[in-house]
């Protein structure tokens, strides 16, 4: 069963916190995963495989430098849900 | 119709690398000597890849130096003389001759010609690949004893602007004697290829383009990102199959000695084999770079020298790299 916004976003903050230690909290739809959040290309690829893992979607390698701020993350996952 | 019966090789039930050899470039080459180029830092560079310096010959130092330094070491360590070995495999993307091979001169030099003599490319997969054929060589019975050398010159092929690949990289040989064993010494060999990224790692233009003007001097280039993605969760797969294979589970082992690609890969591929702190990791990258064919060789045989593992134990070999090429195997430890 498809995921509601909200838990996608929970479920991607504890990815986040996993992979950089970051505090859920603090991961927010309107942050930027480079300049917010100071996650490097490195650790963005980490989060990506393991969301797409957790979320059961397909992220394109191409796709991900589109994904700029959480939010962005959030609603890609979200819609590859179907 | 029947005709005289053939004779055919007698083969060997088991292998084992019997000894490793080791060079590296001369040069010790810090991060800041190199930042400039690429508006980076040490702290980054530290912070990305792990490098603090990365060894690089100095310009009167060739690969065939350091190859035949390694092999030389490799040959004395095996305890046997060079005329023994029955061939000589020789992995490099840096050798600057398209042909003769450089196999066949290091052969020459190491003083075991007339020892068939060839080069293969496998990039970074290309040691574990030797070390695949030069098993499947043994125990076949077509030689007793095999010279594996993965080397390279990397410093050749790089470009001082390029954020992608050139600043990780070093120079160096390993070299290893494979030869009959008691006991099982090499485990299956889980290895292939995915030409589908062939463009993921590799030269930034054909030596024809060269040739005809179009293109700059190649040098090498990579897609990082996707090739981290690969490096780190298909060789998680990858390295488990091989200890399938091998019959054993992550505690039997003593050591896992990866491809030194970056300290990131290493660390997550940790992370997902959920290996036991018992298993020394090969973190060679650190102080040597990322030598290509050379890398797995030269970690294993700083963990040798370091004490950090013992002759007997159980070591996960995986190579992985341009192509995509890669391969994975259990051996004993020399």
């Amino acid at each position: 069963m498809a995921l509601s916004h909200d838990e996608v976003l929970a479920g991607l903050a504890e990815i986040v916190n996993e992979e950089t230690g970051i505090d859920t909290d603090s991961v927010k739809l309107e942050k930027s995963f480079t300049n917010d959040l100071d996650i490097d290309s490195i650790s963005m690829m980490t989060i990506v495989v393991n969301a797409e893992e957790k979320f059961s979607v397909k992220i394109p390698d191409e796709e991900v430098k589109n994904l700029l701020t959480v939010g962005d993350a959030v609603n890609f996952i979200t819609s590859a849900q179907g | 119709m029947t005709h005289a019966k053939l004779n055919q090789f007698e083969t060997v039930k088991f292998s084992k690398i019997y000894s490793l050899g080791a060079s590296r470039g001369r040069l010790r080459v810090t991060n800041d000597e190199i930042a400039g180029p690429i508006d980076s830092s040490d702290e980054w560079i530290r912070q990305r890849t792990g490098i603090i310096t990365r060894a690089r010959a100095a310009k009167d130092q060739s690969l065939m130096d350091m190859a035949v330094e390694a092999s030389k070491e490799a040959i004395a360590s095996a305890g046997i003389s060079p005329q023994e070995i029955g061939a000589v495999i020789f992995s490099t993307i840096s050798h600057p001759y398209q042909t003769p091979s450089a196999a066949t001169l290091l052969t020459e030099l190491v003083g075991a010609n007339p020892a068939p003599a060839f080069d293969i490319s496998a990039a970074c997969a290309g040691y574990c690949y030797g070390i695949a054929q030069a098993d499947a060589l043994v125990r076949s019975g077509v030689a007793k004893y095999v010279l594996v050398v993965g080397g390279e010159k990397l410093s050749d092929f790089i470009e001082p602007t390029d954020r992608s690949i050139s600043f990780l990289l070093g120079d160096g040989a390993g070299a290893a004697i494979v030869g009959p064993s008691d006991e099982a010494g090499i485990s299956p060999t889980v290895w292939g290829s995915d030409g589908s990224h062939w463009s993921s790692v590799s030269m930034t233009a054909s030596l024809l383009d060269f040739r005809d003007g179009e293109a700059s001097w190649p040098t090498l280039r990579q897609d990082g990102l996707t090739v981290f993605k690969w490096a780190v969760w298909e060789m998680v797969k990858v390295a488990k199959e091989a200890l399938e294979v091998a019959g054993i589970k992550a505690e039997d082992l003593s050591a896992l000695v990866t491809h030194q690609a970056n300290i990131r890969i290493i660390d997550e591929l940790v992370k997902q084999l959920q290996l036991p702190e018992s298993v020394a990791v090969a973190r060679d990258i650190v102080n040597t770079g990322n030598t290509s064919a050379a890398s797995v060789p030269l970690a294993m045989h700083q963990l040798l020298k370091e004490g950090a593992v013992k002759s007997g134990g159980l070591a996960l070999q995986i190579g992985f790299g341009a192509g995509l090429a890669f391969a994975a195997q259990v051996v004993v430890l020399p």
